[in-house]
């Protein structure tokens, strides 16, 4: 069977004719398959949805407990036979819960990667090679200027700072599925001991995050209570990005606004925002990550998706792999 | 190499001049000998290395990766140093990898041949990381950019060992990279560097404003009055057949201002004024800027706006250093000196007769020529101090211009100001009756209250337009619209802004929420201010 009749774009998202389901969908459909939490992949609404136990939980949070008619929790590496094709969903390191779906039918193997990471995250599970015949991968920073460095590199960045200016407040902008809490985590493994304080936003993920025991220590509200600004004085604020230019954030005193994106890479992405402190952490693959997956799952044929498709469809083709765009509607090609 | 990339990334991106110190204290307080040195070399400009162009750095990175790629990147990054240490292929990730130090690239740098320089280069770049990359980059190709002077500097050094500036001022230009003698002094393990060298720098002194209610207490015949000249301070010093010439930092621009330079066949110290033109026929300050920030000085540039000092002060003469003689016998010292000096580049400053206090108002107020900003006030029996003393020096400027503009964009702050649209672009009315449009005029930050900041920044939330990063765009027209009272110092054409002006030390000094942005001045009402 040709690859592009086991699964290709509509309207809604990517859809498998054999199957019957999407991947991801755009619009509400009869059945979805879900790679990950972010908003712009899980959406409310469909009839039924399969995805990953903890995707399943962060989607009951943020949509309540009925987005969907029926739900069923996909176990890591098991088996599930739609229609007669056969899906799997597998670690994708990307955020908690976060899976690619293999997608199997006559002997054409496609993996699905949703968004996915390769450096270590000690919240989540680490991503798995799944090896296939065409491998869909996602592009945010398909780009060879994007290069993470080690991410205890810039949370050491953020604490050195945090000890040189200890009369102001640090307020780290992160994405509040994912982001917010990897930042809690590795402040955490750097030995930062002092209460955490976040905004509303976060709270909810935050606290799933450690129900399923991922430890971020102590979390405590960023609000004033009685006290005024020079609470604040020497604390790190965890935030979505777009709190920082709210009236929220002036209850802090002097802030050091910081943004943890893969995006802090580029010097004048971090003038615009007007951050102060780029940190670059990102849940995306970098250039190098995206490159060694590809030669890493062996797939003979390459689809690109969401973000930078024509540099990495370059690199293919000097690779001597077939890699065309594929062009989904609807995903944010911002995120991170 | 690593710690002064990083110092860089963070001095780029952080805007309070106190945060600027703190980083460049510590960075000097962490960081050994010579290295610190050397990258305070690197950012008071003071670091002889090869310059390397650019189009040498895209060879290089031809040969590394492939031109479709690096176009990508390049198209998306838009600078190139920024570009090549981002996809600067790094050979292979040897986990025994040691990172250079700042030293030791400035040393291979410094050695490189002119054949060999590239592969120098290269090879440096391939032991780098990133951000040591740029670092490196940026070094090669001269001009850090990172928003640091020379100046903001040596007030972290002078932080950073408890001294005053002045001090450093003074004996900087004695000093060479990586100024190891100069740590050692600031960290209180050696006696102060000695000043060996000829032509140095004496710290200026300066002059307070005149505040509300001071000239009352002021006897008038304590104190002599002099134009403020609206130059450019500089200081001139020939000393042993050395001879340079400061600005009021105790930066060295003779290599900007040769033609004045070279005019110098004098020995001693004068404080004055830089101006244009010659003393007989002052240059307006649009002049002036014909020959400001500029690197090298065209034959024509010399010739059309040739540079001539008017002197305001006499600091030394031969070995007599004249700054503890009282202003009346330093005046007259002087008076007899620039008769000897080459009378096209220098003149002297000439005092202002006056009775008491409001005759001296009624002068100030009508300058004889448009490049004087208002009178200067002596006391007769002030000694030359460094810094800016109370009491023996006030300059009275002229009031300021004020025109009415009308609110169009508001940027967020940093800091302290990070929650709040406090930059603002404003405009005036342009056009046809009928057919008026808003034409940006300027910007200004500061004026107001923080009271007031937070009205405007209400007015800027709930009246947003349009977005673009930390930019509103904000509704005004004929109907709707903030006006604000604008005070600025004075306007110079410009070719760079749509309205053709380009306003000096503009803020805003009054809110009109009364005024109807219809009624907003017009940019004829700006236009008439440059031809006077």
């Amino acid at each position: 069977m040709r690859a592009s009749d086991l699964l290709h774009p509509r309207p809604e998202g990517l859809y498998c004719p054999p199957g019957d389901f999407f991947i991801d969908p755009v619009r509400p459909v009869e059945r979805a398959l879900i790679t990950h939490g972010h908003s712009d992949h899980a959406r409310a609404g469909h009839r039924s949805v399969l995805a990953t136990r903890e995707t399943l939980a962060i989607m009951a949070l943020r949509y309540g407990e009925g987005f969907a008619e029926t739900t069923q929790a996909a176990k890591p590496g098991e088996r599930v036979r739609l229609n007669g094709v056969e899906v799997s969903f597998h670690p994708a390191g990307h955020v908690l819960g976060s899976a690619q779906i293999r997608v199997e039918h006559q002997a054409t193997r496609i993996v699905a990667s949703g968004d996915y990471k390769r450096q270590p995250d000690a919240t989540c599970a680490p991503f798995e090679v799944v090896p296939c015949d065409v491998f869909i991968t996602e592009a945010t920073f398909g780009l060879p200027v994007f290069r993470h460095p080690p991410d205890h590199h810039e949370i050491g960045l953020l604490l050195k700072s945090v000890a040189q200016f200890p009369e102001r407040s640090h307020l780290v902008g992160a994405y509040a599925l994912g982001k917010a809490q990897r930042v809690m985590s590795l402040l955490r493994q750097a030995g930062y001991d002092k209460p955490i304080h976040i905004h509303g936003a976060l709270a909810k993920i935050s606290e799933y995050y450690q129900a399923t025991g991922i430890d971020l220590g102590e979390l405590l509200p960023a609000t004033v209570e009685g006290g005024g600004k020079a609470d604040f004085a020497g604390a790190v604020v965890i935030g979505p990005p777009a709190a920082f230019s709210d009236r929220w954030a002036r209850r802090f005193p002097d802030p050091v606004s910081c943004f943890a994106s893969g995006w802090m890479r580029i010097r004048q992405r971090a003038k615009q925002r007007g951050v102060e402190l780029p940190l670059i952490i990102s849940d995306h693959s970098d250039w190098d990550e995206l490159t060694a997956t590809i030669r890493d799952t062996g797939a003979s044929e390459v689809w690109v998706t969401h973000g930078r498709e024509e540099a990495l469809v370059r690199w293919c083709e000097l690779e001597g792999i077939a890699a065309r765009p594929l062009h989904l509607v609807g995903y944010e090609d911002e995120g991170d | 190499m690593n710690r002064f990339a990083e110092l860089l990334d963070r001095l780029v991106l952080t805007p309070s001049r106190n945060g600027k110190l703190t980083l460049l204290t510590d960075y000097f307080r962490a960081v050994e000998d010579p290295d610190r040195g050397l990258a305070l070399a690197a950012i008071t400009g003071n670091l002889d290395i090869a310059a390397v162009k650019p189009a040498m750095l895209r060879t290089l990175v031809a040969e590394r990766m492939d031109p479709v790629l690096f176009g990508y990147s390049y198209d998306y990054v838009g600078d190139l140093a920024e570009t090549v240490s981002l996809v600067w292929p790094a050979p292979s990730e040897r986990q025994d990898r040691v990172p250079p130090t700042l030293a030791g690239v400035v040393r291979q740098l410094q050695a490189a041949s002119r054949s060999d320089g590239p592969k120098v280069l290269a090879r440096l770049l391939d032991e780098a990381d990133v951000s040591a990359r740029f670092a490196i980059i940026k070094l090669v190709t001269g001009g850090l950019r990172i928003g640091v002077s020379a100046r903001l500097a040596k007030q972290a050094l002078a932080d950073l060992g408890k001294v005053d500036v002045a001090e450093i001022e003074e004996l900087w230009h004695g000093l060479t990279p990586p100024y190891a003698d100069l740590f050692a002094w600031l960290e209180g393990r050696a006696a102060k560097p000695e000043k060996s060298a000829r032509a140095l720098f004496r710290p200026v002194m300066l002059a307070n404003a005149v505040g509300d209610g001071d000239l009352e207490k002021l006897d008038p015949a304590d104190y002599a009055a002099e134009w403020k000249w609206d130059g450019i301070r500089v200081q001139a010093v020939r000393e042993g057949g050395v001879h340079r010439l400061y600005s009021r930092t105790g930066d060295d621009v003779s290599g900007a201002f040769p033609d004045l330079a070279e005019a110098m066949d004098f020995s001693g110290a004068i404080d004055g004024e830089l101006l244009v033109g010659t003393p007989s026929a002052t240059g307006s300050f649009s002049d002036l800027q014909q020959r400001l920030n500029r690197k090298t000085v065209s034959p024509k540039m010399l010739r059309d706006y040739p540079a001539f000092m008017r002197c305001y002060d006499l600091l030394q003469i031969e070995d007599e250093d004249l700054r503890g003689l009282p202003f009346h016998e330093r005046r007259q010292r002087l008076e007899a000196f620039v008769k000897t000096l080459d009378p096209t580049r220098f003149d002297l400053s000439p005092l202002v007769a006056f009775g008491g206090w409001p005759e001296l108002e009624t002068v100030r107020a009508a300058p004889p020529h448009p490049i004087i900003e208002g009178v200067m006030l002596k006391r007769w029996d002030s000694p030359y101090l460094a810094g800016r003393p109370k009491g023996p020096w006030f300059k009275w400027k002229r009031d300021p211009h004020t025109v009415d503009a009308v609110l169009m964009y508001a940027q967020r702050g940093h800091g302290k100001r990070s929650s709040f649209y406090s930059d603002y672009t404003f405009g005036v009315w342009s056009g046809a009756e009928g057919a008026e449009e808003l034409v940006p005029v300027g910007k200004a930050y500061f004026g107001f209250t923080d009271e007031e900041l937070r009205q405007i920044d209400k007015y800027v939330r709930d009246n947003t337009i349009e977005r673009f990063g930390p930019v509103r765009s904000v509704r005004a027209d004929r109907n709707n619209g903030l006006v604000l009272e604008v005070a600025f110092e004075g306007l110079n054409r410009s070719t760079r802004h749509k309205s053709g002006v380009a306003m000096r030390f503009p803020r805003i000094s009054r809110l009109r929420w009364d005024k109807p942005a219809a009624e907003a001045d017009r940019i004829e009402t700006l236009r008439a201010l440059l031809d006077t």
